[in-house]
């Protein structure tokens, strides 16, 4: 088959307005994934079920109250103590306002709100940084309640994700945590949780496996009597959570990092 | 070649060194192991069955442990339906496993000993309390 030039020049100038259509089309349709993306991903009440934590620093006043929290949290965990700060693991602990909140505060804060000690534990992010690095999936954020679980037969101890985590929530078994002095006392144990081994990184798990048994966190039930920590659904507008964060103000923790921390203060006034 | 005598008594010794760990050890096989099953919990159930057909666990229960921790851990899912017995246990190794299974020294070890197996269970997982454990 013959062509002369009149038909050549046809055809590529069909086929140039046919590519142009064709390319603004597809970048039409990439412009609107990338828009339902951003909607997605972005600070949207979500609809399904997210799981948070409201800490009404108030109602902690002393700190035999903090302490409670605590060994309730540790000893239904078997968390190790080695009475060395080096080797320190800890899933729930107190901080000062300054290192709870750095950049929160100026010279002029209230100085009851300077001297309080904050509950600090895992802020389950919506968007958690020690996910992205992890390079084994060890640690994963949970869809079905958006818990950021660990998978200690996973975890290889690479660290990156205590490196990752601006909230230092995250401990390195850096000894075997069964040789912890805490933990040869049987009384401390918990038998139906296991301990981890040395080389892996841990940290709080919201108490993923009593609300398997359809019970609370064990910080939340350690203080349930001054109704401190208020636990549930952040999606569901009827929630006692989305009730305390509807009538108080509410601070995160290091908002400006854009994890979206699933654990709100309130912490005064 | 003159030799021949160095030659020779050297394939003895050679044959004599690479055969002891067999000839030493022959006839000392020590005996298949039979896991005990008389734990309490055992011997109090009416149908005396595990989650899967006997055969099944003794084959492939390292592989179901697997299943197990990725379906409860990553999946989310609690419970564990036989494909034996059309049960539904929780899957649970320190709980369900071992609450039968409480005699782990007498159960799990002896085949793990026996196979020359070291399995990393018992580093995290608290194995049941047991005199001399």
């Amino acid at each position: 088959m013959s062509m002369d030039r009149r038909d050549f020049l046809r055809i590529i100038g069909l086929s140039t307005v046919a590519g142009g259509i064709g390319g603004a089309g597809l970048l039409e349709l990439r412009k609107g994934t990338a828009e339902a993306g951003s909607a997605a991903h972005g600070r949207k009440k979500g609809s399904g079920t997210t799981l948070a934590m409201v800490i009404d620093v108030r109602k902690l006043e002393s700190p035999d109250q903090y302490k409670r929290c605590i060994d309730a949290c540790h000893k239904a965990h078997n968390v190790p103590d080695f009475g060395n700060p080096k080797d320190e693991i800890k899933w729930i602990w107190p901080d000062d306002f300054e290192h709870s909140f750095p950049g929160a505060g100026h010279e002029y804060v209230a100085e009851e709100v300077e001297k309080k000690q904050f509950l600090l534990l895992c802020n389950q992010c919506e968007k958690p940084a020690c996910v992205r690095v992890c390079p084994t999936q060890a640690t994963f954020k949970r869809a079905s309640d958006g818990i950021v679980m660990m998978d200690y037969h996973r975890c290889i101890g690479c660290r990156f994700c205590m490196a990752a985590c601006p909230f230092g929530a995250r401990s390195f078994n850096w000894r075997d945590p069964r040789g912890a002095a805490n933990l040869q006392n049987p009384a401390n144990l918990n038998p139906k949780f296991p301990t981890r081994m040395k080389g892996v990184v841990e940290k709080c798990n919201f108490c993923a496996e009593r609300l398997r048994e359809g019970l609370e966190p064990a910080c939340v039930e350690a203080c349930k009597d001054t109704k401190a920590i208020v636990f549930g659904n952040l999606d569901d507008p009827k929630s006692e959570v989305r009730e305390m964060l509807r009538t108080h103000y509410t601070i995160q923790r290091k908002p400006e990092l854009g994890t979206n921390p699933r654990v709100f203060y309130v912490i005064g006034g | 070649m003159n030799d021949k005598g160095k030659i020779i008594a050297g394939l003895i010794i050679f044959v004599g060194i690479f055969t002891f760990p067999f000839i030493s050890n022959m006839g000392k096989a020590s005996a298949v192991p039979e896991p005990l099953l008389n734990t309490p919990v055992i011997q109090q159930m009416p149908v005396k069955q595990c989650v899967e057909t006997k055969e099944y666990m003794r084959a492939n229960h390292m592989q179901m442990l697997n299943e197990w921790r990725d379906m409860l851990l990553r999946d989310g899912i609690k419970t564990y339906k036989s494909n034996s017995n059309g049960k539904e246990y929780v899957i649970s190794l320190q709980n369900t496993c071992l609450n039968c299974h409480s005699n782990k020294k007498d159960f799990c070890d002896t085949c793990h000993k026996y196979l020359a197996v070291h399995p990393y269970c018992w580093d995290c997982h608290f194995g049941p309390k047991e005199a001399g454990v």
